[in-house]
């Protein structure tokens, strides 16, 4: 950017791009996951992995593309977001690798399907796709306005995408949730992307409905009611998460869902009343839903009392299968402790099938231990935090909106998911992002990585320099 | 927008602190627990990860770790004779634990005793893989085989103790199992417990230290002794005042003897027949309290750690008259392990010190280096001196000339004491019975050995035939001569 050169008093101030912040940030989120790569090799065979050179230039590859794409692209962009994600993705590979050598899970692979194919070239690919979203949200999304052209559009792509795991032929169950669609070879979970697609139709929709949300209401009971034309909204979220968890067994997608879109709604309508009637609304759906679904049941006997319930349930049953599951994740979180056996040595894999994908925190519970799970969550604090800021810092109400909605359900995610891994809220069956093993949550994650970019540059893009004004002539001081 | 904004970002601190703080509750506080959980694998994965120490007699393993190439547990436990060796060693299983030694000593053999840190930092340097650590026993060979094969096809226990230090020379139970056979966990292995399991004859049941048994005749000697300590008898060959026949006191309820002669007979000769009238007279003329008193000087009503757990003994504290005087020839709730009768035994044949029975006699780092040795302990003085050695001179008159002479050796310089037993048990004592025999070697340098015997409900003989000088005394001697031959 050339020097302010006119002469009025109030000059556009140059925030600093901190692209070379970003770039050292960069430098060492690759350099960590190649020495984790390193760490699991040795702890494993003795030796220096065969793939190490490959795995740490690919990584770089991919961060290097993708940050001279925001250079380019979105110079003012908030630089920790993207060494966060990159960080992230590369950690998580390592550890999918990692699972990838348990002889364990080969020796299960191989009794149940006759093959083993490990999960961690697919996932490089993935990242590489991700990556590859990434930029392309960068270079087709200018101006994140844009989006609210497509506010409606969004609402039924989000609908259909929803229910497309439903549809007979295309969705296909697996492990009891019916979240999946299978397209040739692939299978994908629309549910991650339209994670990103109600979150731009709700902004698009608050920001048109806020007023008559905020103002046109009843005061009863300290509370304000809106009126039931303002409801219907979110009544329709309502029933449609709910009809996810009852048609799709998936309590965690459902329950993201609505989160967000009761944080939106407060943030978009100041009325804390929206809060408290979602808290309710979500409640009362709990109960209803776990009151006849065996499949939330069952998670909330595991989350209550694993060790106990692994004994009262009948053996084979949902109900033990699930307790067992919980009991194996908690053992590993503890044998852990406070620093961990190391990458490569614990024994995570004992979790089973899906060791790399829902339980993948267990793994850096066990190996990396009290110590390293903390350094994750505030990794993903970091992300939530940045993206918390972007919406401040947000000049359209749209980008505030979609900002917040998008970090806001992140956040919710990360919740949801590590706090189920854990044991302090029950199970819901998703993925940590960026870290777990799949194709569709590492590609809308990355979206969502470039979505929220998109907005931060334009949040922190210096406001353009004003016009020369002819008034401002240069003062003639007269010097002695 | 700006304050729900930051409302809802403090929000999402929360959640993350809530995170943080529960990751503290599991990782930190919790951690032991879940460690250390029956259910956690991971024990048992780190149990047979590396080649597992060994347990040794005579200084050579009795059992051997075998590389079963598994993708959960590396090694697999083998035994060398197991069923002969099981009620020493224990098992270790991969899929049902471990128990006994295996278990006990755990530490040591996987070689993650903290005792054993240094020799794994060691190890780490150095680049070996980790070892774990033996278990030596103070067992003897030669004894063990002896004991184990006498009893053959009965079913039984032996237990034979040094009485000058407590080691443990011989501890058999029979039927015994093969811990080899359910060391896996594969199906097979699986068949294999749950068979054990289900057998009627408990296989698994260490008859040795962990069956309490009615200890019939062989109690007497219990018996003698706190009538000679109480100073009720002073002179062994003096007559009893006791009536033929003598009935239990406050009742009418006579006390049959199979002996003859037993009208005032002395205290030498009654224990030489075996007379049920002046033995319970004795035990009621020495009364509840002091016959307590000797009997737990002895080890009764305790456990006993050897370091494996015993059962407790039996001699109840409160009877009435008459259920004492029975209980003092070993009738009634009177019970005891065959650990316990061994240790009456020696305690009488090491002049009355009675030494805490122990069979770990010490316990090496992979290095061979001791991490801990075993030292003999006094644990009790039951009889003096003096009266120690009045009840040497009877036990060995019951083996000269009367009803153990089967387990005389007929050694030079070698002399043996011991006492018969045939307990009766049972609704109307219509079981079969119980065929006992304790006896100890004694010679000039003192003694090398008291054995402990029974036989149980031994099929194939008479009921008329069982004897404890006739099934029990023959495996005592045995016992005896194995743990002399091996003395040189």
């Amino acid at each position: 950017m050339s020097v302010v050169t006119n002469t009025t008093t109030i000059g556009a101030i140059e925030a600093p791009s901190r692209r070379n912040t970003e770039l050292a940030l960069l430098a060492f989120a690759v350099v960590i996951p190649v020495f984790a790569y390193l760490n699991v090799g040795l702890a494993i065979d003795g030796k220096v992995p065969a793939g190490m050179a490959g795995y740490g230039l690919g990584l770089a590859l991919l961060a290097g593309v993708a940050h001279l794409v925001v250079r380019k692209w979105a110079p003012y962009a908030d630089p920790l977001l993207l060494p966060l994600a990159t960080l992230l993705n590369g950690m998580g590979l390592v550890l999918i690798w990692r699972l990838d050598q348990s002889p364990r899970l080969i020796a299960t692979s191989m009794r149940l399907y006759d093959s083993f194919s490990p999960d961690a070239p697919s996932q490089m690919m993935y990242s590489a796709i991700g990556i590859a979203m990434f930029v392309g949200v960068l270079l087709l999304l200018k101006d994140h306005r844009v989006l609210q052209r497509y506010t409606y559009i969004s609402m039924v792509v989000s609908l259909v995408l929803l229910l497309l795991p439903l549809v007979p032929g295309l969705g296909t169950d697996s492990f009891g949730a019916k979240i999946w669609i299978r397209v040739g070879g692939f299978s994908i979970q629309p549910g991650e992307f339209a994670k990103l697609v109600l979150a731009v139709f709700f902004s698009g929709y608050l920001m048109v409905k806020r007023d008559a949300l905020a103002l046109a209401s009843r005061r009863f009971m300290g509370l304000y009611l809106p009126r039931g034309r303002d409801l219907g909204p979110i009544l329709t979220i309502w029933a449609v998460s709910l009809l996810i968890l009852v048609f799709e067994n998936d309590l965690g997608t459902s329950l993201l869902f609505f989160g967000m879109f009761v944080i939106m709604l407060y943030v978009a309508t100041e009325r804390t009343s929206w809060i408290v009637m979602g808290l309710l609304m979500a409640a009362g759906g709990a109960v209803a839903v776990s009151s006849f679904a065996s499949h939330v049941q069952s998670r909330v006997a595991a989350w209550l009392d694993p060790f106990e319930c692994l004994k009262t349930a009948p053996a084979g049953s949902n109900m033990a299968y699930a307790c067992d599951q919980m009991t194996e994740v908690l053992m590993s979180f503890g044998s852990g402790g406070i620093l961990g056996t190391g990458l490569g040595q614990g024994n995570s894999d004992l979790i089973g099938f899906a060791a790399n994908s829902d339980f993948i925190f267990a793994t850096v519970g066990e190996e990396l231990g009290l110590a390293g799970v903390m350094v994750f969550l505030l990794l993903y604090g970091l992300i939530v935090e940045r993206g918390v800021r972007t919406a401040l810092a947000a000049r359209d109400p749209f980008g505030k909106l979609l900002a917040m909605g998008l970090s806001g359900a992140f956040a919710l995610q990360i919740f949801v998911v590590a706090g189920g891994v854990m044991g302090l809220i029950p199970l819901t069956g998703m993925t940590m992002p960026f870290l777990a093993y799949g194709g569709s949550s590492v590609i809308a994650n990355w979206a969502l990585i470039g979505i929220l970019i998109r907005i931060s540059d334009t949040a922190r893009r210096p406001a353009p320099s004003p016009a020369p004004s002819p008034d401002a002539e240069m003062t003639q001081v007269v010097r002695p | 927008m700006n304050k729900p904004l930051r409302r809802v970002a403090i929000f999402c601190g929360l959640l993350i602190l809530a995170l943080l703080l529960r990751d503290n509750w599991v990782q930190f506080v919790r951690a032991d627990e879940l460690n250390s959980h029956p259910d956690n694998t991971r024990v048992r994965i780190e149990r047979y990860a590396n080649a597992r120490g060994n347990i040794i007699v005579d200084g050579k393993p009795i059992t051997g770790s075998l590389d079963s190439k598994d993708e959960y547990y590396k090694y697999k436990r083998t035994y060398t004779d197991g069923p002969m060796w099981a009620p020493v060693t224990g098992y270790a299983s991969q899929a049902y634990d471990a128990n006994q030694i295996e278990k006990i000593e755990d530490g040591i053999l996987t070689g993650n005793d903290d005792r054993l840190f240094f020799d794994r930092t060691l190890a780490m340097f150095t680049g070996e893989k980790k070892k774990g650590g033996d278990v030596v026993t103070t067992l003897n060979g030669a004894a063990q085989k002896a004991a184990f094969e006498g009893l053959g096809n009965n079913t039984g226990a032996v237990v034979a103790i040094e009485p000058s230090t407590g080691k443990i020379l011989a501890m058999a139970s029979t039927p015994s199992y093969d811990p080899s056979s359910f060391a896996g966990y594969s199906g097979k292995d699986e068949k294999a417990w749950v068979a054990l399991e289900k057998n009627k004859n408990k296989p698994k049941l260490n008859r040795a230290i962990r069956e309490i048994y009615p200890p019939g005749s062989v109690f007497k000697v219990v018996t003698a002794a706190a009538a000679l300590e109480s100073g009720k008898v002073t002179d062994i060959n003096a007559a009893t005042d006791t009536p033929e026949p003598y009935n239990l006191p406050l009742t009418r309820v006579p006390m049959k003897n199979h002996a003859s002669g037993c009208e005032n007979a002395s205290l030498n000769l009654a224990l030489q027949v075996s007379c049920n009238s002046v033995f319970a007279k004795l035990g009621d003329e020495v009364g509840l309290a002091k016959m307590t008193e000797i009997a737990e000087k002895f080890g009764f009503n305790a456990e006993q750690f050897t370091p494996v757990r015993s059962a407790a003994s039996v001699y109840d504290k409160d009877m009435e008259r008459s259920e004492n005087a029975l209980s003092s020839i070993g009738q009634f709730n009177t019970a005891t392990t065959p650990l316990q009768m061994a240790m009456v035994t020696a305690a009488i044949a090491n002049d009355g010190k009675l030494m805490k029975p122990y069979m770990i006699d010490q316990l090496r780092a992979p290095n061979l280096d001791v991490v801990k040795q075993n030292e003999p302990e006094e644990m009790s003085r039951p009889v003096s001196q003096k009266n120690a050695q009045l009840l040497q001179q009877m036990m060995e008159n019951v083996v000269t000339k009367g009803t153990g002479r089967n387990a005389d050796l007929h050694m030079d310089g070698v002399k043996v004491g011991g006492k018969t037993g045939t307990a009766q048990h049972g609704e109307k004592n219509a079981k079969r019975p119980y065929a006992w025999f304790i006896s100890y070697a004694k010679t000039a340098q003192g003694s090398p050995v008291a054995v402990a015997v029974i036989v149980e409900d031994s099929e194939g003989t008479d009921r008329e035939d069982i004897s404890g000088g006739g099934l029990a005394a023959p495996i005592a001697k045995d016992v005896m001569k194995a743990v002399l031959k091996s003395r040189g």
